[in-house]
């Protein structure tokens, strides 16, 4: 292997680890990050040379130590003039003086050979932090893309981002967010909202199209991030639930968009083009998940394992799907979830069936997928004129929210419901 | 470190509840002071009277102007607060989880900035 291939390979698997060890260590994300960068630029100038050595890891935790301590000690030279603040120990920041007991903790430590990264996938995605944040903060240490990858991949600006993280680094460390994996009492909880963010990570991957591949990139991210939580936290079946669920969508990738890139409909997708790897593994892991106890990720990821695998939408098993989604809509209620139910029930009861459903549904005239679904039932019910209404609606919240693709998806719907109209006399 | 816990809540409803709703609430306070005495954790705390004995005091320019107020205009008011030690926000947060206010008020978590010694 190429030494630069060799170099990257160990950067993607161990940089994460390395950070995270050395966050534990420092108690600091900036000096953690700081070292992080020293050790690979150090390990890029020295390896061609030396060769990589036997374990990578140590050799990067130890020499990103070292270079934290060296510039530590200048600081605390530089400093001692100034009285320090008793600030309680724990997190420090990047310019301060270092508490002596920090001295001893970081001269005493062996080379931890604990994987901290559930430690950091905690403290970034703390509910004390704004869930921007943890998005943002997830895919920065654990995900190392930088602050220009998550600006783009956001749409947002660089200066908005860069904010972000560093205000949530400064509560981290001044409200003392602590750097550690829940108690037991605590985790369902708290691992709950992990799972959000890389669900959210995930969608939004999944709703860029295929002009916006920075965009698209994060539906990767988001699977190798939950692989890397399954791997930290093997027991839960949720975690299952979530990779399973991510995959099965994700494996339909390749059949959403037109080449023009427009919408391509569930049902009028080409199957064939769908990833049979990946769905074959969603399966797996959605069946493992339920076997370990019903949840609502795993619950989503059968429902996709059921449309994932039949041939043609013709062979979807409705009656499966329908009573997968009244056990999601016991554990979790909510009118999205009803909305999904009601379609099922349209599948497989008829039209009347399921748009009884859909119009008792309250709170959801802001959400597209009410309008386009309430628009194919009304047009299937033969109820042209209201079909129109639904369809135009579902297509002025699509521009509202710039999104071109699904906008011109209604716009097509919306011409299709009209010409469908039966001719006047 | 140190955390300060700021009760909110709506005082109108509080102050409309009946003795057989309040006196559990008091009992509750009770006992969360009491633990965290036991457990070192207590540095103070009290009740505040009602926003309408408020008074808002301004200087500007040397010049000090006094008001009445602020009132309850907002939907929650500062009603009492705790002052913690605690480990670290989880810790605090657990805290804040207890204080009875929180089930129908709401419980801001702020840490206490330490201040660096000044110069003699």
């Amino acid at each position: 292997m190429e030494f630069q291939e060799q170099y990257e390979a160990i950067w993607r698997e161990e940089r994460a680890r390395v950070l995270a060890t050395l966050i534990h260590l420092l108690g600091s994300f900036e000096l953690a990050e700081e070292a992080v960068q020293e050790a690979f630029a150090t390990a890029l100038t020295n390896w061609p040379m030396s060769g990589v050595p036997q374990n990578p890891r140590a050799w990067l935790v130890s020499t990103g130590r070292n270079k934290a301590i060296d510039g530590l000690r200048r600081r605390v030279v530089e400093q001692r003039r100034a009285d320090e603040a008793s600030r309680g120990g724990g997190w420090v920041a990047a310019g301060e003086a270092v508490a002596p007991e920090q001295h001893a903790r970081l001269e005493a430590e062996e080379e931890t050979v604990a994987d901290d990264r559930l430690r950091l996938i905690f403290t970034c995605c703390h509910p004390a932090l704004a869930e921007e944040a943890q998005v943002a903060l997830t895919l920065r240490t654990l995900g190392g893309l930088t602050t220009d990858a998550i600006a783009r991949a956001y749409l947002k600006p660089l200066a908005t981002v860069a904010q972000r993280l560093v205000r949530a680094q400064a509560k981290i460390r001044d409200a003392k967010i602590p750097y550690e994996v829940p108690r037991r009492e605590q985790l369902t909880e708290r691992l709950d909202a992990v799972l959000l963010v890389l669900y959210l990570i995930f969608n939004e991957g999944y709703g860029a199209s295929p002009s916006e591949p920075e965009r698209q990139k994060l539906c990767a991210e988001a699977i190798r991030l939950a692989r890397l939580l399954l791997e930290l936290l093997p027991a839960e079946s949720e975690v299952h639930g979530l990779l399973a669920l991510m995959l099965l969508q994700d494996a339909r990738r390749g059949a959403r968009f037109t080449a023009e890139g427009d919408l391509v409909l569930l049902e009028q997708q080409d199957r064939e083009a769908w990833d049979a790897a990946a769905i074959e593994e969603g399966s797996r892991l959605a069946a493992e998940a339920l076997r370990a106890g019903v949840g609502v990720y795993g619950l989503q990821a059968a429902i996709a394992a059921v449309h994932d695998h039949a041939r043609q939408a013709g062979e979807t098993d409705w009656t499966q799907i329908v009573g997968l989604y009244d056990v999601l809509l016991r554990l979790q209620p909510s009118p999205v979830v009803e909305l999904n139910y009601a379609v099922a029930v349209a599948m497989e009861r008829g039209a009347a069936a399921g748009l009884a459903l859909i119009e008792a549904l309250r709170g959801l005239d802001d959400y597209v997928p009410y309008w386009a679904a309430k628009g194919q039932m009304l047009l299937w019910s033969g109820q042209v004129d209201a079909a129109g209404v639904a369809y135009s609606r579902a297509q002025e919240l699509a521009l509202a929210a710039g999104d071109s693709a699904q906008e011109r998806f209604f716009r097509q719907r919306l011409a299709q419901s009209v010409s469908s109209r039966p001719p006047a006399g | 470190m140190q955390y300060l816990l700021l009760i909110y809540d709506n005082e109108r409803e509080r102050m409309a509840m009946s003795q057989e709703e309040l006196l559990p609430m008091y009992r509750g306070y009770f006992t969360l002071r009491n633990d965290l005495e036991a457990a070192g954790k207590y540095v103070g705390g009290n009740p505040l009277e009602a926003t309408e004995t408020a008074t808002t005091v301004r200087v500007r320019n040397g010049k000090r102007t006094v008001t009445d107020g602020p009132f309850a205009e907002t939907k929650e008011q500062l009603g009492g607060y705790f002052l913690v030690e605690a480990k670290d926000l989880d810790d605090a947060i657990d805290i804040a989880a207890r204080i009875p206010g929180a089930t129908f008020g709401s419980i801001e978590v702020r840490p206490i900035r330490p201040l660096a010694k000044l110069p003699d």
